[in-house]
């Protein structure tokens, strides 16, 4: 295929003579080309997470390999209230947080879709709090929840609308709205900046021709732009939800689980029974046992996407 | 491709159906809302800011001091945190681990996206799949067995441990990018440049890279920005002070007592803040390309 010509190579060295010899067989190039892409990924993500589940079946501890014990690290996960309390705290945390995210984050998309003045400063306005580091602003969060000099409560007080300090973070119910909160704030401009990205593909001459016959404008957001937003939806919320799911450093520098585990996720439990406990085996059961809700987001991100090609008309 | 037509869109439709709305209506609809969005998003970053600046008398006196004011700025919260600190030994390790774990990721990254998307070897789009397969594997299920191999390989508390942990979400990201990238390079090119008698090596580095220098940008931006941010492996993997990074040093360092250096926490968040926000904002339009377009392709 690729005819050596003096002419055209300026510059031939030993290294390009021999991958062009090689150029011939696009499997062995491709092969070459994929190998340290595919070593890292292979040596640092494959085999730890077969490692994983393998340790979920020993009874490893820091600094002691552990032997093969079955399923004992399910069992006694299984009779666990704790873990149990996680799973449903992970539930209501992903669910609920994500339910904000979307809606709060379709609506700031809504609005910068507008034609605004300094659209593109308040575009990039919006996405900061997704670039600064989630733990630095989370101890911010840490500051503005802190049960004595909340700034909140002393807004909230000077307003006349509460009379004494709330305790964010260390009341059960309290603390979990406010892990959820943080969450919401932080992961609002993901969701508006990839959700605006979708609104501009969405052709003007469709909102006119809507306009024409007479929609009004909930019939245009209900007709025209929902379900052309729908594949970006699907795809922008599964990595959303996922992000939610396995979420970890919020919890960790604002609740560390408590008070008495009400925010505990199995993220942050996982850590502290694997890590800080030192009964890997178990911790990685409970990161184990996170697989089968990643599944279930990933096979709808995958039909998300399949779905996003149906609907353009043609495969890759 | 996408960010392409993005690019256009909104000139094309300069106006639009604006003109269909009366003032009053987009004062309530559009800039009440967007307003209310922008301090809610911003004030933790105002605040943050505010006590870094603040003397701890008046930060804790809310009675004879306005708390959304300062009335006497001080630098001593900043002084002691980069001179009585290691945090400034935690902002080198931080810029050495993230700018080579990107640099690692991104050389991975190009030769896999071009063979994945170009070479097209037997087997190219299962590849392509698992890559992508391989974004969606969280740090949250993997640090347990990864600590185990970072012990066993005599990583622990070095910077290589992380250096080598984070391509494992570096490499997915910037390759299903970078194959985004790569797609919207035409054909015909490669096809030329074939028929010319160069080699693949040569379309790659002559012709491919060169015409893919935003892509590049974007992912490399990105993947420095989420090694910068990256928590979990940093906490786990590192132990002694020196080797630390900035959010792991801030919140475990930092936090020592019952008594909270508010000050120099929020110094210390306010500075490590700053690279990649300084970062972002001379690269707003390749970042959110590389958002949007991780999503969208």
């Amino acid at each position: 295929m690729a005819v050596p010509s003096a002419a055209v190579q300026p510059r031939p060295s030993i290294l390009s003579r021999s991958l062009s010899s090689l150029a011939e067989s696009r499997n062995a190039l491709g092969f070459g080309f994929m190998l340290p892409a595919a070593a890292l990924l292979l040596v640092f993500l494959t085999y730890p997470l077969g490692l994983g589940v393998w340790l979920g079946f020993t009874d490893a501890r820091i600094g002691r390999p552990g032997i093969f014990i079955g399923l004992e690290n399910y069992e006694y996960l299984w009779s666990d209230a704790v873990f149990w309390l996680s799973v449903f705290n992970t539930l209501l945390y992903t669910i609920s947080a994500s339910i904000l995210k979307f809606a709060l984050g379709l609506w700031l998309a809504l609005i910068l879709n507008q034609n605004l003045p300094f659209k593109s400063f308040f575009r990039a306005i919006v996405l900061l709090p997704w670039v600064v580091p989630t733990v630095l602003s989370a101890i911010a969060f840490w500051w503005i929840y802190d049960a004595q000099f909340s700034i909140l409560s002393w807004a909230l007080q000077q307003m006349g609308l509460i009379d004494h300090r709330i305790n964010f973070l260390g009341d059960p119910t309290n603390a979990r709205a406010s892990v959820i909160a943080a969450n919401v704030w932080r992961g609002i401009p993901f969701v508006a900046i990839t959700l605006l990205a979708g609104l501009q593909t969405i052709p003007q001459s469709l909102y006119e021709a809507a306009t024409l016959d007479g929609a009004s404008r909930w019939q245009l957001f209900r007709y025209v732009t929902l379900p052309l937003l729908t594949p970006i939806i699907a795809i922008t919320m599964t990595f959303s939800v996922l992000f939610t799911f396995t979420d970890f450093q919020l919890i960790y520098v604002l609740t560390r689980g408590g008070p008495v585990n009400a925010t505990h996720l199995m993220a942050t439990l996982s850590f502290q029974r694997g890590i800080s406990g030192g009964q890997l085996g178990e911790g990685a059961a409970i990161a184990v046992a996170m697989i089968p809700f990643l599944l279930a987001a990933i096979l709808f991100s995958y039909f998300g996407l399949q779905r996003r090609k149906w609907q353009q008309g043609g495969g890759d | 491709m996408t960010a392409i037509a993005k690019k256009k869109r909104p000139e094309l439709d300069e106006g639009g159906m604006g003109y269909l709305q009366s003032l009053p209506r987009r004062v309530v609809t559009v800039y009440l809302p967007l307003l209310v969005f922008v301090i809610v998003l911003l004030f933790p970053f105002y605040w943050m800011t505010i006590t870094a600046v603040k003397p701890n008398l008046e930060m804790t006196d809310y009675a004879n001091f306005n708390p959304f004011w300062v009335v006497h700025p001080t630098l001593e919260h900043i002084r002691y945190l980069l001179f009585d600190t290691s945090y400034p030994g935690w902002l080198l390790n931080t810029v050495i681990i993230s700018t080579a774990a990107t640099f690692l990721s991104l050389l991975a990254a190009v030769f896999a996206a071009y063979a994945i998307e170009r070479l097209r070897f037997s087997g190219a789009r299962q590849v392509g799949l698992a890559v992508f397969l391989a974004y969606l594997v969280p740090p949250s299920i993997l640090f347990i067995p990864l600590s185990v191999m970072v012990f066993n390989l005599g990583l622990y508390d070095t910077p290589f441990a992380l250096i080598l942990t984070y391509p494992t979400f570096l490499i997915p990201f910037c390759t299903w990018l970078l194959m985004g990238y790569f797609r919207s390079i035409p054909f015909e090119l490669e096809e030329c440049a074939l028929i010319d008698g160069a080699s693949r090596w040569q379309i790659l580095t002559k012709i491919v890279l060169p015409l893919s220098v935003p892509g590049l940008i974007s992912a490399g931006i990105f993947a420095f920005t989420l090694s910068w941010n990256e928590f979990i492996y940093a906490l786990t993997f590192i132990q002694s002070s020196e080797n630390k990074t900035v959010p792991v040093g801030v919140l475990t360092e930092l936090v020592r007592s019952d008594v909270y250096e508010w000050g120099a926490l929020m110094a210390g968040a306010l500075i490590g803040s700053l690279p990649v926000v300084v970062l972002y904002s001379f690269f707003v339009e390749h970042y959110v390309s590389s958002m949007t377009g991780a999503v969208k392709e």
